[in-house]
């Protein structure tokens, strides 16, 4: 146990790793999601099909093989992935502003598998909002913005919520895999500086990464489930 | 197409749609040409030298390569038939011990019996929040370093990944079969009550049946996420699956010079869209013969919604 | 034409291990050969074994196309079973990543590790060594065309980015001479990622034991160059279970003999030889 009063700098560094990770992967997705959403929903059959056709791939590809392709194809097609040094955001988040750019890799990885994700738990948003709303507001003679913007996505969005968020805790959870590829700042490369490299008691170490992680993913669990009551609640009322 | 965004198209909507299909082609194949292709070509991932032991028969590695590629798919199902098999009897077994205390009156217990039973309430809880709320990545390594340690060892490396996986599979089945119970309308539980069933009697002959048709969607996803994460094995305990193999494959065509990484987990991926995809479409065809003998399915609740989308993010 | 050229080495090799080990096939009364319940007895009896290495270390423990491991420290495992009158059919080859070495020998997983183990004295307090059987020195590999790195003072400034394995020594070695780790250390589970890395310039060096590097380096002489001034010493020892002092004396004698009557250098030249020179002499730690 003497590894927590040790090595506590160790842990948190692992532990912001996994969460500068996470956010940008979460920015990422959401707005690579809704892009894809928007493809896949267009009236226009090749756009519809590249957007079923990326989320087929990602969604019965492991997140084992993307990671595989971002970390080693990506430099092969001759990219470091240096359009995400963003000046302003990698003072804030320092592995993103390094010249090694498997961090960013990892991230690209993590964001274009949860896109797919994010991408159907919209489009499950939008297919839950009930027929007759949108019947409704075209027979009052609403235009198509008018009635995407003040009837369909106003409910869809909603719907869509507690998905989203629960895509948001798989994603968090999937970061782990990032360790694999190069990435030492994160809660898993803990684990193998610790115990691989410094012969520390492998299950202290093990609980305190977990608990890492349950930080992250149980009060986000706990809130999710607080909004999905009190819509129930609104649904049966 | 989705009929609450769109109203049937009318000629001049029909005659916009062909225009903008025809616009989108060239440039979609032209931006796939310019950003995939010629990347790829400069780099000569097109190569016959790197592409023929996987595609071409005569070649000398050819039998070799497919194999391997079959000794790693055998035991990619193996470890997910049984990962599957045990997460669901162990998750079924979880939610209808969930049930059960929840059925358990309090009000008529002794303090003591009371206590007891909330301490397995919270146990049981705290059980389902902790491996539900850990990556399996974690889990695995944790049963791959530290089982042994505790004196649960097992020389096939199979069994730990089972384990690992059907650690977490079974909490997200279980959860995902308790709502499904819990979703069911109300009158379901009070009839079975009402014919004097006992709560343990209510729940596995009347509700577990149900929430197993209801949540049939949310475990095809699971199924599919299991599969997909039997891919841990070969990166984290070295256990021989088809990308563990491939894996390995790539490193043994280093030493005859062949840089055959791409076109290796480009092959193996495909292969797992194959799989996957062939599952889901076994047990989508599945759901459509259960609904068809005379059972009509209710609509699934919200909280199906959410744990597929969990499920198949995992 | 390389490719014939391998084809030939390990032609050539294996006919000299066929007939090494028709030449050992009359000693099988093994059991009355080795003093009665030691380790060696034991395996003999059983006439099977199992065995750790690598399966993805180039030169040294690297599982082939046809499914089974190649490379010197699998040789070498060889001359030590044939000695004990085991069949290269009966024995067990386990992959033992770095991490897993020293928990596999304590829980009896296997009976003995050839996996480029490094002897050093935290590994002495859980498991022992026989050995070494070969002693590399940690080097740096660099692209062809990059004069700026002569060594490993040159990644104190900072800006120098170096690759290794997860769990290894020479990992845990070029730690001190970096100015910060997150920004300059990348680590992966093969030492053929690094080479990807390198050669993609998404990292400048690659660090570990002179042989891997040479192996690299003999692959791909256009692209990349050994500094060729190892700054450590790394004896491989052969782990075994801790204080087995009589069998580890019995792998040390198997080894010095091994290496007088030339099946050392018959192991050698078959994995290792067109990368290094053999060395003179051979002096194992008998503690």
């Amino acid at each position: 146990m003497e590894v927590f009063s040790d090595k506590l700098d160790v842990f948190w560094n692992g532990f912001l790793g996994t969460v500068q990770m996470c956010l940008l992967a979460a920015v990422g997705a959401l707005i690579l999601g809704a892009l894809v959403a928007v493809l896949r929903i267009s009236p226009i059959p090749p756009l519809r099909a590249v957007g079923t056709a990326y989320v087929t791939v990602f969604r019965n590809v492991p997140l084992t093989v993307v990671m595989f392709f971002a970390a080693f194809a990506l430099p092969l097609l001759g990219s470091d992935a240096s359009f995400l040094k963003i000046p302003g955001l990698r003072d804030v988040i320092k592995p993103l502003g390094t010249d090694l750019p498997y961090f960013r890799f990892a991230t690209i990885a993590l964001t274009l598998y949860t896109t797919a994700f994010v991408c159907e738990a919209l489009r499950s948003g939008i297919g839950a909002v009930p027929l007759g709303q949108a019947e409704a507001a075209r027979s009052l003679g609403l235009s198509f913005t008018q009635n995407l913007r003040h009837v369909v996505l106003p409910q869809a969005w909603k719907l869509a919520i507690v998905p989203l968020g629960s895509v948001i805790i798989a994603m968090v959870k999937n970061s782990a895999l990032a360790a694999a590829f190069g990435v030492i700042v994160t809660l898993m490369g803990v684990v193998d500086e610790l115990v691989s490299q410094q012969y520390y008691d492998a299950v202290p170490v093990f609980l305190g990464v977990a608990v890492g992680f349950l930080i992250l993913t149980i009060p986000l669990g706990l809130l999710l489930d607080m909004v999905e009551r009190s819509q129930k609640k609104v649904a049966t009322r | 197409m989705n009929s609450v965004l769109y109203d049937a198209p009318g000629p001049r909507t029909r005659l916009i749609t062909i225009i903008a299909s025809i616009v989108a082609v060239p440039v979609l194949a032209y931006a796939a040409y310019r950003w995939i292709y010629v990347p790829l070509d400069q780099h000569h991932q097109f190569d016959g030298k790197i592409w023929a032991p996987i595609v071409n028969p005569g070649n000398q590695y050819f039998p070799m390569v497919w194999d391997r590629w079959q000794t790693g798919w055998l035991n990619t199902l193996k470890a997910a038939g049984l990962s599957i098999v045990a997460s669901l009897i162990v998750g079924s077994l979880l939610a209808l011990l969930r049930r059960q205390l929840l059925e358990l009156r309090i009000f008529r217990m002794s303090p003591l019996k009371r206590l007891g039973l909330n301490s397995t309430r919270s146990a049981t809880r705290t059980w389902v929040e902790v491996w539900r709320g850990t990556p399996v990545v974690t889990t695995l390594f944790f049963v791959f370093m530290v089982l042994p340690v505790w004196g649960i060892d097992f020389d096939d490396r199979l069994w730990f990944l089972v384990i690992g996986l059907t650690l977490y599979n079974s909490v997200v089945i279980g959860e995902i079969l308790r709502s499904g119970m819990d979703g069911l309308p109300a009158g379901q539980r009070e009839a079975a009550f009402a014919v004097g069933l006992r709560p343990w009697q209510t729940s596995w002959l009347v509700l577990y049946p149900q929430a197993l048709r209801v949540m049939l969607p949310s475990l095809i996803s699971q199924v599919v996420v299991i599969l997909k994460d039997t891919s841990l094995g070969g990166l984290i305990i070295s256990y021989e699956e088809a990308l563990g193999v491939s894996k390995q494959m790539v490193e043994a065509f280093h030493s005859y010079n062949i840089d055959i990484g791409i076109p290796m987990y480009f092959s193996v991926g495909v292969m797992y869209i194959v799989v996957n995809y062939a599952l889901s479409k076994l047990a989508q065809y599945l759901q459509k013969r259960l609904s068809k003998s005379g059972y009509k399915a209710v609509e699934p609740p919200v909280t199906a919604l959410v744990s597929q989308a969990e499920a198949s993010a995992a | 034409m390389r490719l014939t050229r391998i084809a030939a080495v390990a032609v050539v090799a294996a006919l000299a291990l066929g007939a090494a080990a028709c030449g050992g096939d009359d000693d099988k009364s093994s059991s009355n050969k080795f003093p009665a319940g030691s380790t060696m007895a034991k395996l003999a009896d059983a006439g099977k074994i199992k065995i750790g290495t690598k399966f993805d270390q180039p030169l040294f423990g690297l599982k082939g196309l046809d499914g089974k491991p190649a490379g010197f420290d699998v040789e070498i495992a060889k001359i030590l079973t044939k000695e004990l009158g085991i069949k290269d059919d009966n024995i067990e080859w386990v992959e033992s990543p770095s991490k897993v070495r020293e928990d596999y020998i304590q829980q009896d997983k296997v009976s003995l590790v050839v996996a480029t183990y490094t002897i050093n004295d935290a590994r002495k307090e859980k498991v022992s060594f026989a050995g070494p059987y070969f002693t590399a020195g940690q080097d740096i590999l660099v692209r062809k065309d990059d004069d700026s790195i002569s060594g490993p003072e040159s990644f104190q400034a900072g800006d120098k980015k170096v690759c290794s394995v997860t769990g290894s020594t020479p990992a845990k070695n070029i730690e001190q001479y970096l100015k910060d780790k997150t920004a300059q250390l990348v680590l992966f589970d093969v030492y053929s990622k690094c080479l990807d890395a390198l050669k993609a310039k998404q990292v400048d060096a690659i660090t570990t034991d002179n042989v891997i590097l040479s192996g690299f380096q003999s692959q791909n002489p256009d692209a990349v160059k050994l500094l060729g001034q190892p700054f450590t010493r790394e004896p491989y020892g052969i782990g075994v279970k801790k204080d087995d002092k009589q069998f580890r004396d019995w792998i040390n004698d198997v080894l010095e003999a091994a290496f007088k009557d030339g099946r050392y250098k018959t192991a050698w030249d078959a994995t290792l030889g067109t990368n290094v020179k053999m060395p003179t002499a051979l002096t194992v730690q008998r503690y």
